[in-house]
């Protein structure tokens, strides 16, 4: 399915796109004591002042170069944008895709449209030389860092992580768990589903026991 | 002041500001009910807007905004026109949009809807510009969505171009060219305030800086201080640009009462039907009263309570983030016109009072 080598840990994340829901990613990620590049469609030096203000710490590069030198790759663009990336540039690569497609908000994209899968599904299809894991799209980015708490924590939130390939969808829950939410690891990403806009998690911030909850009602109703 | 040493955003404050401090109020022409709840004709509810403005000005609020929608809770396609309506019957209130939907709209009528505007009111006209988070404009106006931050880019760049005033030479890729072209209404006193409505993309606030609009922060949910690091991106954009301070503004909604408990059992009821509307079309999970509790607490985003609460969370929070102006969006479909109204008076006479003493200190 993939040519990927999954890392054995992860130190370095590269997070392409720098709109609402990037910036949000990349500083909780240098919180939690990765080293983080940041890329956008084009040059680093349009993103210097955004990067030193909002994400004091993360490295602007060119996208090439950010996954060049990653672990792992945050995709946090638009999704509409996505047919147009090329997916060379991710080839060999752990890519986490926290992009949601929900076409009453975000226009039709016909790539997406229409499939009987899941988005993250399609995502890997496009991305055939790479390893998927859908996570961090499913809880709201102005939510994203006030919702993180401490391993522990009686009041931790959950955050899905879905994946085909076991090992790689256990290291992106040991990243989100760093990041500060309890990982709920899903068996593939056709199960990746129920974190999806239209679905009884998406834009919720629940704890475990109500992450696990949504699951087991959700299936009784499929 | 501005530093060029990185500094981690969420140890700072937004720093003072140099500019007066406005305290305004915001509507989307929120569809009203009567005593007996039930829906109130649009152009009912319409002509409570324009009474409602003028009441702002009565009990001493600086600003009244207008925001464009087209739907059947918010049925106000066409703010500027009811604006008018208010600027006629009004001598000292500032009035503008909130927001001008500018992605779906043609750059040149927007300039000439608001210096016209500008006209009428003797230059109290305003105008705040948006990509739409609020999309009914898209479909009607026969619009793709996946365009809109395209759309917004260009039209934000020709209305930058019109709002200098003079004859404008302009080429872009949406419409035909002008050259040396004319556009009037011509503006007495040089161009009208602009703002741009910033809602958490940091490359948006750059934007503003760049084209010397204000800039807005829309904050509707989550943290407001989570906004603290755009504020002094946009002061060292313009700086970047070699432009002078501009000001900053915040816009959330809220709902004031004699009482904290008056407030929230007004607002809950009709927040919760609107949210779960909106939920199905943006496709999240319907909110909790857990999750309500939490953005009308200190941490959130929402203004609801006494005279009191609500000043203390709008002094604190314009602290924080180094802004000038607050716009309370007022209103929520199916409230009554008494609620709103009293709403209004309670904002001029108590609230802002008590902001502008509690930041004289």
């Amino acid at each position: 399915m993939s040519g990927s080598v999954i890392p054995s840990s992860v130190r370095r994340i590269a997070v392409l796109g720098a709109g609402h829901v990037g910036p949000v990613i990349a500083r909780i990620a240098l919180d939690a004591g990765f080293e983080v590049a940041i890329a956008a469609s084009g040059s680093p030096e349009n993103l210097e002042l955004i990067t030193q203000v909002v994400m004091p710490g993360a490295e602007a590069r060119w996208a090439a170069d950010a996954v060049a030198a990653a672990d792992l790759v945050v995709l946090a663009i638009p999704l509409h944008r996505f047919p147009t990336l090329d997916p060379g540039l991710l080839a060999g690569k752990l890519v986490v895709d926290a992009m949601n497609y929900w076409a009453p908000a975000d226009g039709v994209v016909p790539m997406f449209q229409g499939q009987e899968v899941s988005s993250s599904e399609t995502v890997q299809r496009q991305l055939s030389q790479s390893t998927v894991v859908k996570s961090l799209n499913q809880i709201a980015y102005q939510d994203l860092e006030d919702g993180r708490r401490p391993a522990g924590s009686p009041d931790r939130h959950a955050m899905g992580v879905a994946g085909n390939d076991a090992g790689a969808a256990k290291l992106v829950g040991e990243v989100v768990d760093r990041i500060g939410y309890d990982p709920i690891l899903l068996p593939s990403l056709s199960a990746g589903r129920i974190l999806q806009p239209g679905g009884p998690i998406f834009g919720a911030v629940l704890a475990r026991s109500e992450f696990e909850l949504a699951i087991r009602t959700t299936a009784v109703h499929a | 002041m501005t530093t060029s040493t990185p500094e981690r955003p969420r140890e700072t404050t937004g720093g003072s500001t140099p500019f007066p401090l406005v305290l305004g109020l915001d509507t989307f022409g929120d569809h009203e009910h009567d005593a007996r709840d039930l829906p109130l004709s649009h152009a009912q509810t319409i002509r409570n807007v324009v009474e409602e403005g003028v009441l702002a000005e009565q009990v001493g609020v600086d600003f009244f905004g207008i925001g464009e929608h087209h739907t059947d809770d918010f049925p106000m396609p066409a703010a500027d026109v009811v604006l008018a309506a208010i600027a006629a019957r009004t001598q000292r209130i500032h009035i503008g949009s909130a927001v001008t939907v500018l992605s779906s709209d043609d750059p040149v009528r927007v300039f000439q809807r608001f210096s016209t505007l500008n006209a009428i009111s003797s230059g109290r006209a305003e105008v705040i510009l948006g990509r739409g988070s609020s999309i009914d404009s898209f479909p009607l106006f026969g619009y793709d969505l996946a365009d809109y931050e395209y759309l917004f880019e260009e039209k934000v760049n020709l209305f930058a171009e019109l709002r200098k005033g003079g004859p404008v030479t302009w080429q872009g890729n949406l419409r035909p060219s002008l050259n040396n072209q004319d556009v009037v209404p011509f503006t007495e006193n040089g161009p009208f305030p602009a703002w741009i409505g910033v809602g958490g993309s940091p490359q948006s606030v750059v934007r503003a800086a760049h084209y010397g609009f204000s800039l807005m922060l829309a904050i509707i949910g989550g943290s407001p201080a989570r906004f603290r690091p755009f504020s002094r991106l946009f002061l060292q954009a313009l700086e970047k640009f070699g432009r002078e301070p501009l000001p900053i503004g915040v816009h959330s909604p809220g709902h004031v009462a004699d009482t904290d408990e008056k407030a929230l059992e007004e607002f809950w009821p009709r927040w919760l039907n609107i949210i779960t509307k909106m939920s199905k079309v943006r496709g999240f999970a319907i909110p909790t009263m857990e999750s309500f509790r939490f953005e009308v607490g200190p941490q959130g985003a929402l203004f609801i309570g006494s005279p009191e609460t609500v000043a203390q969370k709008i002094a604190t929070n314009l602290k924080t983030l180094g802004a000038n102006r607050f716009d309370l969006k007022f209103g929520m479909p199916g409230l009554s016109p008494a609620s709103v109204l009293k709403n209004i008076e309670l904002y001029g006479t108590k609230v802002i009072p008590r902001v502008r003493e509690l930041l004289a200190d």
